[in-house]
């Protein structure tokens, strides 16, 4: 039978596991291990309503740039456009399964479970009563979450951009504006989302 | 270093590692989970230093093919060129593109490499009970683990332009035998910055007294 002996305001650093203690009330600013540096615990304010605002919006942007191709070529008769989901397709194609599967999970499916399991879980809290197995889904989204690399095939979209920009016509299309602004919406939801708040309402010892 | 730290371990407490509870567990009970949350609760990473060293070793090996076979082949009007991820590198460079070149050379080579050595040099400094300089040693590791995943970038430009670049007999790209290795470097080095439990810096530290 394990037991609870401390409350949150005692946390074990990830980094070097010294105990540091966290001050019960006042925890604006970020506060850092004693004795090497990391991160303890970071003010988020309003952290709920942001981050389910951030969310929504970050997946709408998503459902967006995955529908429309982001680049197009032309060179003479040949044109050819492509969205994520084409990319992996093509590499499919030329029978390297492992790779696309690989691209497909780190820039879609990955991506897209995280949004939507936050959202499937966020949203009752707002109500104040957890989501069934909000647990799971929570320990999963924090598991995958190096595993999301929307902002790394962005930059990967700029890099072709310039490679091909110089031997055809490469016209950006409607999903370049909307993988761009993706990646701000994700980097604020995520500095938004509260990870231990959230863990705290998903208590069920209380 | 102060050998009078107070760690969780010292107290036999376990931290979560997905949300950071403390809490403590019976002696005879082999797979603790977190009372919170539910995930298993390990004092420190099961067997940091053996999966590191194991999954280090199978990345240097795979770097070696992944940087002599061509990540891409374009074929052009029936002439058929291919590119490893240096000669893509060099090409940038020739053709002016400063910026793309130096994005590409630090993502695809340098991040790589850097990551492989540093996960070395912690392993080797946990092994041999360094004392030298722990808190920059863990600021190294944080440094490994947040930039590692940047070195995808070559892959998804070689996504992309294999699937923009099929203009029949004018241009066609294909991806190289180089891309599978190097994907699967770029992964294998995750899993070994993930696999490596900083703390273990600082447990030499204290077991030296």
């Amino acid at each position: 039978m394990n037991a609870r002996l401390f409350s949150m305001d005692i946390l074990a650093c990830k980094d070097c596991d010294l105990l540091n203690s966290l001050p019960a009330t006042d925890r604006r600013g970020t506060l850092i291990c004693a004795r090497c540096g990391a991160v303890l615990h970071r003010h988020r304010p309003d952290s709920l309503n942001r981050s389910l605002a951030l969310i929504l919006a970050a997946l709408i942007l998503f459902v967006i740039a995955n529908s429309f191709p982001f680049l197009s070529i032309r060179s003479g008769a040949f044109s050819q456009e492509t969205t994520l989901l084409t990319g992996v397709g093509e590499l499919w194609r030329q029978q390297l399964p492992g790779l696309a599967l690989l691209i497909l999970l780190t820039c879609f499916l990955i991506p897209l479970s995280q949004m939507v399991g936050l959202l499937y879980i966020l949203t009752p809290l707002k109500w104040r009563h957890p989501a069934p197995g909000a647990r799971h889904v929570f320990r999963f989204i924090q598991h995958t979450s190096p595993w999301g690399m929307m902002e790394v095939f962005m930059l990967g979209i700029l890099v072709a951009l310039v490679k091909l920009g110089k031997l055809a016509t490469i016209v950006p299309g409607p999903s370049v504006f909307a993988f761009g602004l993706l990646i701000f919406v994700v980097a604020a939801a995520v500095s938004a989302l509260d990870p231990p708040l959230v863990w705290e309402k998903l208590d069920r010892r209380r | 270093m102060n050998h009078k730290a107070l760690t969780a371990r010292k107290l036999g407490l376990f931290s979560c590692e997905d949300c950071q509870l403390l809490s403590r567990t019976d002696r005879d009970n082999n797979r603790p989970c977190c009372p919170r949350c539910g995930a298993p609760l390990h004092l420190r990473k099961p067997q940091s230093i053996a999966r590191t060293l194991a999954l280090i070793t199978a990345a240097a090996l795979l770097y070696i093919p992944a940087n002599v076979l061509p990540i891409t082949v374009t074929a052009t009007l029936g002439d058929q060129q291919n590119d490893t991820i240096l000669s893509g590198v060099i090409y940038f460079i020739g053709d002016g593109s400063w910026g793309v070149a130096l994005v590409i050379f630090v993502a695809s080579i340098i991040i790589p490499l850097a990551k492989l050595l540093i996960l070395g040099y912690l392993l080797a400094t946990v092994k041999f009970r360094s004392a030298w300089r722990p808190r920059d040693r863990t600021a190294l590791y944080r440094l490994t683990e947040a930039v590692g995943r940047w070195s995808m970038v070559d892959i998804y430009v070689v996504t992309i332009l294999v699937a923009l670049v099929k203009l029949g007999a004018v241009a066609t790209i294909e991806a190289g035998p180089a891309a599978g290795y190097f994907a699967a470097v770029v992964v294998i080095t995750m899993f070994a910055a993930r696999n490596f439990d900083p703390r273990l810096i600082w447990d030499v530290l204290e077991e030296e007294r």
